[in-house]
């Protein structure tokens, strides 16, 4: 056969994906540690499906689930923190330990710092109660609305929810309609009935 | 808008590591693509959304390999031009890949042809694209890239491992 060569030099070599995977774990290393990366992510697997977490320098900045497709969140969150983007790193290991605690039933609160700016305005401070509703209670629409200052503002609570970066850690399933009813859920109405019952029975 | 750099590394990875070890040999080969993937991360927003992300990474692995061969020289006898081959040394584990035949043989192609057989048989670059990162004119990239390849012919194929007909 006259183009072996050609063949050969374009063929990978067996051992070649453990190289280029300890290659890309120098990489992600080396750039985290002269910061010229915008952020890194992982991806976990929980009861609630696979979830993407991302974190840049400051802290954890998005969490998504899949029914939001992976791919779509990393494009958009080069476009809102930069596009040096890179998987793997140890920055996203204290939060899928927790996450995995609290899936358990072990943890009821997150420790990990976060990163809020993909979040403004009205929205923002509407996350920020979120954080203070009480593992294993609920609250309404209309209660958070109250509490973040803007009584008449339930559709914004219900939109600061559906466009909560931070699911689960920022925990906007627990916001529920005053009638009982779940409401919505960005990760789907059955992730949020699971992480309601999780929290019931803990 | 531009994709995360992520992409950039899965798709191209592999490639810039065969390219690498075409132009330096398996024992450099390592250390090039890790500059050359670190300086890509760094300059990546500042790319135009519309470049050739390979022709790019491979641009920067070439800077990398011309630096990589002139630390190398500087610690040995200084030369005024880059040595003709990055001879693959001795002491090193040439062997180690099941290939390194294949990488000693294009190691010892003449500079030109060597780097010619890397970007366009290896990165799969077109010869205008090779010609710009090596100099000279497309058409001595072609020259070069087939030379090349006629030489390695001659000097692997036959005494080669793998057999060619079954």
């Amino acid at each position: 056969m006259s183009d072996n060569p050609i063949q050969l030099l374009t063929t990978s070599s067996p051992g070649d994906d453990e190289r280029l995977a300890s290659l890309h774990a120098t990489l992600v290393e080396r750039a985290s540690g002269e910061s010229s990366l915008d952020a890194s992510y992982r991806v976990v697997d929980s009861p609630v499906g696979p979830l993407l977490l991302a974190a840049t320098a400051k802290g954890v900045v998005r969490v998504a689930f899949e029914v939001e497709d992976h791919d779509r969140v990393l494009e958009s969150l080069g476009a809102s923190v930069g596009s040096r983007i890179l998987r793997g790193g140890t920055r996203l290991d204290a939060l899928a330990r927790e996450l995995d605690d609290y899936f358990a039933g072990r943890r009821h609160a997150f420790d990990v710092s976060l990163d809020l700016r993909l979040a403004r305005g009205f929205r923002l401070t509407v996350l920020r109660h979120l954080s203070e509703i009480p593992y294993g209670s609920t609250e309404s629409y209309g209660e958070v609305a109250v509490a973040s200052g803007s009584p008449r503002a339930v559709r914004a609570v219900g939109s600061a929810c559906a466009t909560n970066p931070l699911p689960i850690v920022v925990p906007c399933h627990r916001v529920v309609r005053s009638d009982g009813s779940l409401g919505g859920y960005l990760g789907g109405l059955p992730a949020k009935e699971r992480l309601l019952a999780l929290e019931r029975a803990a | 808008m531009k994709h995360p750099f992520e992409q950039a590394v899965t798709e191209h990875g592999a490639v810039v590591l065969r390219v690498c070890r075409a132009v330096l040999g398996p024992a450099e080969a390592d250390d090039a693509w890790s500059e050359t993937f670190l300086s890509a991360l760094r300059a990546w927003p500042d790319l135009p959304d519309d470049a050739n992300v390979r022709a790019w990474l491979v641009t920067i692995a070439h800077r990398k390999a011309v630096d990589v061969v002139r630390a190398g020289a500087r610690h040995a006898v200084p030369v005024a031009e880059v040595p003709e081959a990055a001879a693959p040394r001795a002491d090193e584990p040439e062997e180690s890949l099941p290939d390194g035949e294949l990488w000693g043989a294009v190691a010892a192609l003449p500079e030109k042809q060597r780097l010619c057989v890397a970007y366009h048989h290896v990165a799969g670059l077109p010869h205008p694209e090779v010609a710009r990162i090596v100099g000279g004119t497309p058409a001595a990239a072609r020259r070069a890239a087939a030379d090349g390849i006629a030489r390695l012919r001659s000097t692997y194929a036959p005494h080669g491992r793998v057999s060619t007909h079954v």
